[in-house]
């Protein structure tokens, strides 16, 4: 398997490290939701197709790549550098965030 | 009555094997049955086994999309152990050995069970601890652990190399003596067999396409040979768990599937008479009767349904396969194949009631099916049959991810690729 790195142009799966599926929405850090950190955690489509899933080429410029692969034939549909690729939608925090205390504050 | 027996061979040695019945039927799917199984694999075989068996549920069809034993009963290591960590995995592995113990008797078929020994090798002080706690916390359960110092297993393992200058140099290691191999094939088909006598249809060349549903309740399956209704389905699909389930509404499941590969030598004499796990790396290797050497290593490590796998692990697992015998280095490298393996978030399999009303869910086995075979039938028919778990499955719920009760013996985290 080889992965066009945007930067180094085609390496070989080796010099990269999985990091996983690209699909699952993060939930506010604030959030309390444990259902929704639930699913960000340990819930995954693990799709037989087109999978949208991170790469980071350790082996070689270090920049993090979302990559689409086709989990069936280990066909690569494309590769774009993380920064550039839009992140899946963040899910809002249900309940308003609470006040921070009043020490925490910077002092001028 | 034994169908294969000393006289049996001999009658049919002698008129040009002509006698033999056909192991198991290939019938028609019937329009309804009390349980389907979904999944003709090691598992689901079993499974359709004990229900006949254990609870006299007969009226059972096993569908399977391929050919009998297609999937990962076919394709795995062949090894056999319950030298884990933690008590629910003791436990569950400890109960598989036990029916591993009797299997050839009970099904009449030889799966060729060889309790050769399982040793782990450690290279670390630090990993030798760890071993050693490992051993103790299956003592502790009743289960056979002895640690082995350099010396002895150089004495019982010629070849493997233990000098000092080695990267990995071997301090010790864990012997379970109980442990070992099995014949693969032979377990699926005296499964099969054994069911079939039962009254277990066996469907073959029948793939499940959805679900018939009432409301939220399954009551059967829609296959590509039609519509089977069933008071009770199973899913026991390994690999296939998450087309399985999506087929089912269920979107999203706590399960990465992922390819393992496997590899067999040419054959040679006796040369390794036990199983050996390489703990600076991982590899785990056994010699065949045939006289291959069968062994296998790490997942390639990202998503796949491809039943094959990728150059990098394959040097990896053959530079340590090096490092522990330098004399393996000439062999000749005769087959490899990938399966797909279900990697669940804990390392743990999921053995359960539902997701869904009517419905029986069996999977996360990642690396460690094969051995789990019989418990996992034995197991997964009790929780069908009585509508609840056995006290040994009642851990391994669906739902303990999110009541952060997972069973995680290497303590990894929600990382497949790892486990």
């Amino acid at each position: 398997m080889l992965i066009a790195c945007p930067y180094c142009g085609p390496r070989d799966v080796a010099e990269f490290t999985y990091q996983g599926d690209a699909n699952r929405p993060r939930p506010d850090p604030a959030s309390t939701d444990l259902d929704a950190w639930n699913d960000y955690v340990y819930q995954r489509a693990n799709p037989a197709g087109p999978h949208r899933e991170y790469w980071q080429h350790s082996g070689g410029c270090r920049s993090h790549l979302l990559v689409t692969r086709n989990t069936l034939t280990h066909e690569i549909a494309g590769v774009a550098f993380v920064r550039s690729a839009p992140v899946p939608a963040t899910k809002p925090a249900p309940a308003a965030p609470r006040k921070r205390p009043a020490s925490r504050k910077a002092k001028p | 009555m034994a169908e294969y027996s000393v006289f049996s061979l001999l009658r049919n040695g002698f008129n040009a094997n002509r006698d033999w019945a056909p192991a198991w039927r290939k019938p028609e799917p019937k329009a309804a049955y009390d349980v389907v199984i979904v999944g003709g694999g090691g598992h689901g075989l079993a499974t359709a086994y004990y229900l006949a068996r254990e609870h006299g549920i007969t009226n059972v069809a096993v569908v399977e999309k391929g050919w009998l034993g297609s999937g990962n009963i076919g394709r795995n290591t062949t090894i056999v152990r319950s030298n884990y960590l933690l008590p629910a995995s003791i436990r569950f592995y400890e109960h598989s050995l036990k029916l591993w113990e009797n299997l050839s008797h009970e099904l009449n078929y030889n799966v060729m069970f060889s309790q050769r020994g399982v040793i782990n090798l450690a290279h670390s002080p630090a990993q030798s601890d760890d071993f050693m706690r490992r051993g103790n916390a299956l003592r502790h359960e009743g289960v056979d652990a002895e640690w082995w110092d350099r010396d002895r297993i150089a004495r019982a393992v010629p070849g493997l190399d233990v000098s000092a200058s080695a990267r990995f140099p071997i301090v010790g290691g864990l012997m379970q003596r109980r442990g070992g191999t099995a014949r693969h094939d032979a377990v699926a088909w005296g499964y099969a067999r054994a069911a079939d006598r039962r009254g277990v249809d066996i469907i073959e060349n029948c793939e499940v396409t959805g679900f018939l549903r009432d409301g939220d309740r399954v009551t059967g399956v829609r296959t590509s040979r039609g519509d089977i209704a069933a008071k009770k389905v199973a899913v026991a699909v390994a690999g296939s768990t998450g087309r399985v389930m999506q087929a089912a509404g269920i979107d999203r499941m706590p399960i990465e599937s992922h390819v393992l590969q496997a590899f067999v030598t040419e054959s040679l004499k006796p040369t390794l008479d036990t199983v050996i796990t390489f703990g600076g790396g991982h590899l785990y290797v056994s010699q065949s009767d045939k006289g291959s050497l069968v062994f296998g290593g790490d997942i390639d490590g990202y998503n796949s349904y491809a039943q094959r796998g990728n150059l990098p692990v394959v040097e990896d697992v053959m530079s340590e396969m090096v490092a522990l015998f330098p004399g393996f280095a000439r062999l000749r490298l005769l087959r490899s194949w990938g399966g797909i393996m279900d990697m669940s978030m804990d390392g743990s399999p999921i053995v359960t009631k539902g997701p869904l009303p009517g419905m029986y869910l069996n999977c996360g086995w990642c690396y460690g099916g094969f051995k789990a075979t019989p418990a996992s039938g034995w197991l997964f028919a009790w929780t069908i049959a009585r509508d609840e778990p056995h006290p040994i499955n009642a851990p391994f719920t669906l739902d303990r991810f999110a009541r952060g009760l997972v069973i995680d013996e290497k303590g990894q985290g929600a990382t497949p690729r790892l486990h």
